[in-house]
């Protein structure tokens, strides 16, 4: 292991030792964060649910958007998989169903960094027992 | 590097190993291997979680999902729901005590919720045996801020300011006690951090060495800076064998980055930490007697001054700190006296860490500012009374405390607080006690530890807490008369006068608060030969009512000591000079009709 030798080099070794213990610090406040749910449902594995996850991980990773990306049961969308929601801070959240890697590049660009809405909504149809 | 979707944190604390958390890592590591999911899912063993009561603990990452009383077996269905389908696993979450709801999110938990955790910032966090995880979180920041900012002096002055005050029991102010150590001036000057936690029922100093190590390691090169030492010793009990492995691992770890060892991050500072073991005697925890035992004499307090700031080590001036309150230190340092004078009460800042043990729901290690109300500690973060029992007292500071009731609930813990209301904070061990418990038998055990740990040094306390003991258990006995309560009240005031040191000048303190709080008690046991709890075997009669017994002789067949007679199909008796009490009868009786007077 090689010496630190200075307070900068200890600050330059964080940074480099932060990235991994990002996505605990992440959870500590998901609600100031993006967080995205990947529907991983049987239905949404055999669509490629799982590669979307694995995308939008390196994706955001890559692209430097704190966001937080977990997996849920089903939907129901079944017909629409791969299905993700996607919850901007302090906004409602969007459900997008048919998601492939294009679509998911186009949602972090567009929707994610700028709040613009991307084709491929599924707009709520329900309603759950909180609002009951 | 492959980035990992999720974390899954396992407790590899004491308490979770001892319940095979060790398995449930090496489980969860084969069946990700197994499935192919080694490069997405990280598996970490940190330190301790806190919630003891319901240990092992496993929790995930991001979505913050704690799993309780996991077993190894529980592993294969965790990865199947939860890692491959974003199920939950329902059963293995915490539920709720007052509406039977499942919690899966720890920051939703009672136990959680009034929190404050600066000592135990890193604990069930991090991975201790990793130092990388540690430098992520801040770790040897301070030390760097420090060494290459900051003078000696103006390290002291943060921390005076700060108002951080001795977390081992004693509580004076850590700042005014380095500042001592750095005024003494001297060719070689040592630091000591007091890890000889002996308080029955107190294990946060070993939760912080075993889930945060390099915390302690900062902090006492940090007090070497400042006070002029270039040598730490750690006084650690070698009852702790995974703290010790963790620390050696810490200390290597620290030595290979240059946190210690020669010219430290180039500013020409040298700090080496060394282990040394202590063999689990309570008195060594009086900061003389630890100096002594690390000498290599026999572990016996001796008269301050002069103190250890003057002559400690090898007759040198040594600063001795104990574990928690090192692992304030390089928070203080980084957010400010300010800041940390914030968090608190006028005269306590910070945050303290309770042990909490005895007939309450959530078992565990806790950190909350200090202020914060015992009842807000006892039912909110405790979850209340075991079984829905009443509450009777609880026992904050050990064998050196005294029991607090009732009417003591909403008083603010902190130093000064609890020594008005007649106890101390102690190290921070908190047992609590219920409607079940006998106030004189509960004094009677302390005795019993304080008698047992003695050191015999000073006649007061080797030969006054034994008398204290044996009048304890006479009255227990139900021997006792009236003259012996006054000699019990004037031996612990005399004990408490003239004790050599903290043992003994605290020892009676648990006699002399229940017997301010639970007078009636005593005269119960004494006058009308009853103890109300039922603790007291000798007290206790067992009695058989002639209506509701049918003569089965189920009872009279399991007396191991033939005290039941009666002919079958009729009413049996107990004769009482010979039954010892064992309870067998009243556990077989299918009709009730056995009682306990």
């Amino acid at each position: 292991m090689a010496k630190i030798k200075s307070l900068a080099d200890l600050k330059k070794k964080q940074e480099e030792v932060r990235s991994k213990l990002n996505l605990r610090d992440k959870a500590d406040n998901p609600e100031s964060l993006v967080q995205i749910k990947v529907a991983m449902a049987t239905c949404g594995i055999a669509s490629g649910a799982k590669e979307i996850m694995e995308f939008f991980v390196d994706e955001l990773g890559k692209r430097n958007i704190d966001a937080v990306v977990t997996q849920t049961g089903c939907m129901g969308y079944c017909y629409a998989e791969p299905t993700i929601e996607v919850q901007l801070p302090g906004q409602e959240p969007i459900v997008y169903g048919y998601v492939d890697s294009k679509k998911a590049d186009e949602i972090i660009e567009l929707y994610i960094k700028k709040g613009e809405l991307v084709d491929g909504i599924i707009p709520q149809n329900y309603e759950t027992i909180d609002n009951k | 590097m492959a980035n990992y979707k999720m974390h899954i944190l396992v407790c590899g604390g004491t308490g979770c190993r001892a319940s095979q958390s060790e398995m449930i890592l090496d489980n969860l590591k084969t069946e990700l291997e197994t499935k192919g999911l080694s490069d997405e899912i990280q598996v970490i063993q940190t330190g301790c979680f806190g919630f003891c009561e319901k240990g092992p603990i496993v929790k995930i990452m991001p979505d913050n999902t704690f799993y309780v009383e996991v077993t190894p077996e529980d592993v294969k269905e965790i990865i199947d729901e939860h890692i491959i389908k974003g199920r939950k696993v329902n059963r293995l979450l915490y539920t709720d005590p007052d509406n039977q709801e499942h919690i899966a999110d720890s920051k939703h938990m009672g136990f959680y919720k009034k929190q404050l955790r600066i000592a135990l910032r890193n604990c069930g966090f991090i991975d201790p045996e990793n130092i990388d995880e540690a430098i992520a979180k801040d770790a040897y920041q301070a030390l760097g801020k420090a060494l290459t900012e900051m003078s000696p002096d103006q390290v002291i002055a943060v921390m005076k300011d700060s108002g951080l005050r001795g977390r081992g029991g004693g509580g004076f102010p850590a700042g005014l006690k380095w500042e001592f150590a750095a005024k003494n001036a001297s060719d070689q000057k040592y630091v000591v951090c007091n890890a000889d936690e002996g308080d029955p029922g107190a294990f946060m100093d070993r939760s912080i060495l075993e889930g945060d190590p390099h915390s302690v390691l900062e902090a006492m090169a940090l007090c070497g800076y400042s006070t002029g030492a270039n040598k730490g010793l750690i006084y650690i009990r070698a009852e702790y064998p995974l703290a010790i492995e963790r620390l050696k691992i810490a200390i290597k770890q620290a030595e290979d980055y240059g946190f210690l060892g020669k010219d430290i991050l180039s500013s020409g500072f040298d700090f080496e930490i060394e282990l040394r073991y202590g063999a689990g005697a309570f008195v060594c925890g009086e900061e003389t007697a630890l100096i002594h035992s690390m000498e290599g004499e026999r572990g016996e307090p001796t008269v301050k001054p002069p103190f250890p700031a003057e002559s400690g080590y090898l007759n040198k001036p040594t600063n001795v700190n104990n574990v928690e309150t090192f692992a304030n230190v390089p928070v203080i340092l980084l957010k400010g006296a300010k800041w940390y004078k914030s968090i608190g009460t006028e005269k306590s800042s910070g945050t303290k860490v309770f042990a909490l043990a005895g007939k309450i729901n959530n078992v565990g290690l806790i950190e909350v500012p200090m202020g914060t109300t015992l009842r807000e500690v006892i039912f909110e973060i405790g979850g209340g009374i075991k079984d829905g029992k009443k509450f009777k007292a609880v026992q904050t500071g050990g064998p050196s405390g005294g029991c607090l009731t009732e009417k003591h609930l909403d008083t603010h813990i902190d130093f000064d607080n609890l020594i008005e209301v007649g106890s101390m904070m102690g190290s921070g061990g908190m047992i609590v006690m219920d409607e079940d418990d006998c106030m004189v038998s509960m004094a009677k055990f302390y005795l019993e530890f304080t008698v047992e740990e003695s050191c015999g040094k000073c006649s007061p306390c080797r030969i006054g807490n034994k008398r204290l003991h044996e009048l304890l258990t006479k009255i227990t006995d139900g021997k006792g008369t009236m003259e012996d309560l006054d000699l019990l009240r004037n031996l612990s005031e005399v004990i408490k006068d003239t004790s050599l040191c903290g043992l003994g000048q605290t020892s009676p303190n648990p006699v002399l608060s229940t017997m301010s709080n639970f007078w009636d008690e005593y005269i119960e046991h004494v006058t009308d030969k009853k103890c109300r709890a039922g603790q007291c075997a000798a007290l206790k009669q067992y009695i058989i009512d002639e209506e509701a017994c049918v003569g089965c002789t189920a009872c009279a067949r399991v007396c191991p000591v033939n005290a039941i007679s009666g002919e079958r199909k009729m009413p049996h008796e107990i004769n009482q000079d010979i039954c010892i009490k064992c309870n067998a009868c009243y556990e077989k009786c299918k009709f009730n009709a056995i009682s306990i007077n």
